[in-house]
């Protein structure tokens, strides 16, 4: 079944503001949000990325594309999984790297984000991989670099998380091959999830044949079907004949907020239990960005069961880094 | 009992004239000929010409040689093809001044305002310290005479320290000299203080200026909750956070018979509200921002910090009901929603901006479009940026072209192009979404009171 998916127009007055993302002669220099990003780059940059990952595969793990560059992971909230495979493939990429966690320090010292900036630049930084809680806080920054600087956006508030939505892109088309057929459903809390924008934009970029997202109306974001879902608040009628199942984290914020009611009530809805996957197709993978709450969102024999390919995604995560990492600083090397 | 505020500033204390001349004195004397005069209340636009002195209009049409005699000739121009109308009476600006002086103050705000066509500002009492006492009142009267430009008249807080749970002096408020009486944006603690306040307001006749917003719906939001906040990942502002306690004022005003004017709504549903209590006879008005007459979410879909306003810029729907609201009068006054920034206040992501849009410069170009673009009838734009704010807020003999009003007025080109950024006075804060519009009608000349307070020819 197709879906239509409705960009909303983008006024004549104001330059579009993902179009920063590329340079004057079209190449890709800023990874901020799928939003912009062509069906033929996001291939281009999948395409690159199963280059990197047999490279993984191998014993020495490394290539030399960046070697003398410095990347500079830029963390204003706290994060391990995402900070640690950014790193992993800077570091096979020969990249320096510098982490920096500013979720602890200078900026609740009242410096303000551009001179927390402005000062790692002058450490001559080739590239800031950035995640900050305010949403278009990356595009605010690749406003502001010097032109030689990269910037790649690693979770903006609810925002966007492209290599998220890439490296799952990434894993569905390892498992399934085309994108056409496929019914794909995301779970969950998509009203504070940037992971769900972004995936929403890949898959419907990549053409998609249905993309729903399942949820409570606490969690579905005021008029989210113009980004081309259907939306669902029965897992049973939402999970029908579906090919992959996302799973999204649930924060435990939520139920103070006034949310929901209980984890409790949520993973007897929403929970991905045995009993909820056998109503999806038979083939069905599922998949989560982690870090999955067991018992709350997913249940364990689920995550860690036959159909569940959580920890490929992980591993898929920095064959794909390393390809957006390569691509926007102009080299090319892993394509296959 | 209506309190007849008495104006402790322009009016009576003659402001410092850059000539070293004062009101009365002849050199205050001016004639304007051959101009297309634009009344207000009057909707075909009449040529003639208009003779101020003693600070007030004192001819207009035909006038005879023996009234003019006294005008001295460099006083004495020829407006032929320029229209000369009422000033501006804008009646929510922040001038920043006291208490946010890094933002702007009064002498950068009141040069902006003339150079724009506005000759009468209302200060919000959100200042600091806060508006709540006639002191407050004294010094920005004080400052607005020293800088000797637009009328700068006081709306005076409605509780102490806009804390919504004491009530200030009002009548002490009203008696010296603030036109009206506001919370400005910050909420009430309960419904029944809202409910006190009210009739408090009402013993003594006072006009009072309130913006319902819920801060619980609206609390973290900085878009209008729709489409394009939830593809930016923006926390949404949903339109109920201003519906709601419309209602409840509503509510309250059915039991309560007070004047309230509602400073600016930005949604359909809340004009349908509007619409509905005004026609059960309740004494309610209300104004809408000039920007929400021109822009929308869609506009926020850039990131652009500018767009970055309390309320938010809502949909394309809301606009229409908005501009459909003005042509029915259920909305009746125009305003700029002035709030100029420095530019570190607008330097983030975009929700960490400071919301407000600085508006003086585009008020009079951007109302004048929506003319232009045959959007609403002329009259109908100048009546809510004039006569309707003046008789609301109590301004006797101001925003009118007729003999015994206030000689306030601009004159325009009305075919001149320009940018406001090559405006000669441009509010000190710079935050306006409105830079790189083309515009045709230009201030040509402001008067305040008789005297010319701006002279774009001294800029060519």
């Amino acid at each position: 079944m197709a879906v239509n998916f409705v960009r909303p127009k983008i006024p004549k007055f104001t330059p579009d503001p993902w179009a920063i993302q590329f340079d004057q002669h079209g190449n890709l220099k800023h990874l901020l949000t799928i939003e912009g990003i062509s069906p033929q780059w996001i291939t281009r940059i999948l395409d690159t990325a199963e280059g990197f990952v047999s490279v993984t595969d191998r014993e020495v793990k490394k290539v030399p594309l960046l070697r003398g560059r410095t990347v500079v992971n830029l963390f204003f909230e706290s994060s391990t999984r995402t900070r640690t495979t950014f790193e992993l493939a800077a570091k096979r990429l020969s990249a320096d790297v510098l982490n920096i966690n500013l979720a602890t320090s200078a900026t609740k010292k009242g410096e303000s984000l551009l001179d927390t900036l402005r000062n790692i630049q002058a450490m001559q930084a080739d590239m800031f991989v950035v995640r900050h809680e305010q949403s278009g806080a990356p595009h605010f920054i690749a406003q502001h670099v010097e032109p030689h600087v990269s910037v790649i956006n690693a979770g903006d508030g609810w925002h966007a998380h492209p290599t998220q939505a890439l490296l799952d892109a990434f894993t569905v088309r390892r498992h399934k091959g085309d994108f056409a057929p496929l019914r794909i459903a995301i779970v969950g809390d998509v009203l504070h999830s940037r992971v769900a924008r972004s995936q929403i934009h890949v898959f419907n970029s990549l053409n998609v044949g249905e993309l729903r997202v399942i949820a409570p109306r606490t969690l579905i974001p005021q008029d989210i079907e113009h980004m081309g879902v259907r939306v669902f608040h029965d897992m049973r009628a939402g999970l029908r004949d579906v090919d992959v199942i996302i799973m999204l984290r649930l924060q435990r914020e939520r139920m103070d907020a006034g949310l929901l009611p209980s984890e409790e009530e949520f993973y007897r809805l929403y929970g991905l239990t045995e009993e909820k996957l056998a109503w999806a197709k038979p083939d069905a993978i599922v998949m989560h960005p982690g870090p999955a709450n067991r018992g709350v969102e997913i249940e364990s024999r689920v995550a860690d069961g036959p159909q569940s390919v959580i920890l490929e995604q992980v591993s898929n995560g920095i064959g794909v880094r390393m390809a957006a990492m390569s691509l926007c600083m102009g080299r090319k090397g892993g394509e296959s | 009992m209506k309190q007849t505020p008495a104006n402790l500033g322009i009016d009576q204390d003659p402001v410092r004239h850059p000539e070293g001349c004062r009101p009365g004195m002849d050199c205050d004397t001016w004639l304007i000929e051959n101009a297309t005069l634009i009344n207000p209340n009057d909707d075909k636009p009449r040529n003639g010409s208009v003779l101020l002195a003693d600070g007030k209009i004192q001819a207009v049409g035909e006038i005879n040689d023996h009234d003019c005699a006294a005008v001295p000739p460099e006083h004495r121009l020829d407006a032929e093809g320029l229209w000369l109308m009422p000033g501006i009476v804008d009646s929510w600006a922040r001038l920043r001044e006291p208490g946010l002086e890094h933002k702007a103050n009064i002498a950068t705000e009141s040069a902006a305002a003339v150079c724009g066509g506005i000759t009468t500002l209302c200060m919000p009492p959100d200042t600091d310290p806060i508006l709540d006492t006639v002191a407050v009142a004294r010094f920005i009267k004080r400052r607005a005479q020293l800088a000797g430009r637009a009328r700068v008249v006081c709306i005076g807080a409605m509780t102490q320290q806009l804390d919504g749970e004491l009530l200030s002096e009002m009548a002490a408020l009203a008696e010296g000299g603030c036109v009206a009486i506001s919370n400005a944006q910050t909420p009430f603690a309960n419904l029944n203080l809202l409910r006190r306040a009210l009739a408090y307001a009402a013993t003594f006749d006072l006009q009072l200026v309130l913006e319902p917003t819920d801060p619980s719906l609206s609390a973290r939001g900085c878009a209008h909750e729709g489409m394009v906040a939830t593809r930016l990942g923006l926390p949404g502002i949903p339109v109920s956070a201003e519906t709601a306690p419309l209602a409840q004022l509503i509510a309250l005003l059915q039991e309560v018979d007070a004047r309230v004017h509602i400073n600016q709504v930005s949604s359909a549903a809340a004009v349908d509200m509007l619409r509905h209590a005004q026609n059960q006879g309740l004494k309610i008005t209300a104004g809408v921002s000039i920007h929400h007459l021109w822009l929308t979410d869609m506009d926020t879909d850039a990131l652009n910090p500018n767009t970055h306003v309390i309320p938010p810029l809502r949909t394309e729907r809301d606009r229409a009901a908005l501009r459909q609201g003005l042509a029915d009068g259920v909305l009746s006054v125009i305003i700029s929603d002035h709030q100029p920034h420095e530019p570190d206040a607008k330097l983030a992501p975009f929700a960490a901006t400071e919301p407000g849009i600085s508006g003086l410069n585009s008020l009079l170009p951007l109302a004048f479009k929506l003319v232009e673009d045959k959007i609403l009838p002329q009259s109908t734009v100048l009546k809510a940026l004039t006569t309707t704010p003046a008789n609301i807020f109590g301004l006797d003999k101001t925003g009118r072209l007729e003999p015994g009003c206030r000689a306030d007025l601009t004159l325009i080109d009305p075919d001149a192009m320009y940018q406001i950024s090559e405006m000669p006075y441009f509010s000190a804060g710079e935050n306006s979404p409105f830079l790189g519009w083309d515009f045709a009608h230009r201030v040509e000349k402001t008067w305040v009171s008789g005297r010319l307070v701006f002279n774009q020819a001294d800029f060519d």
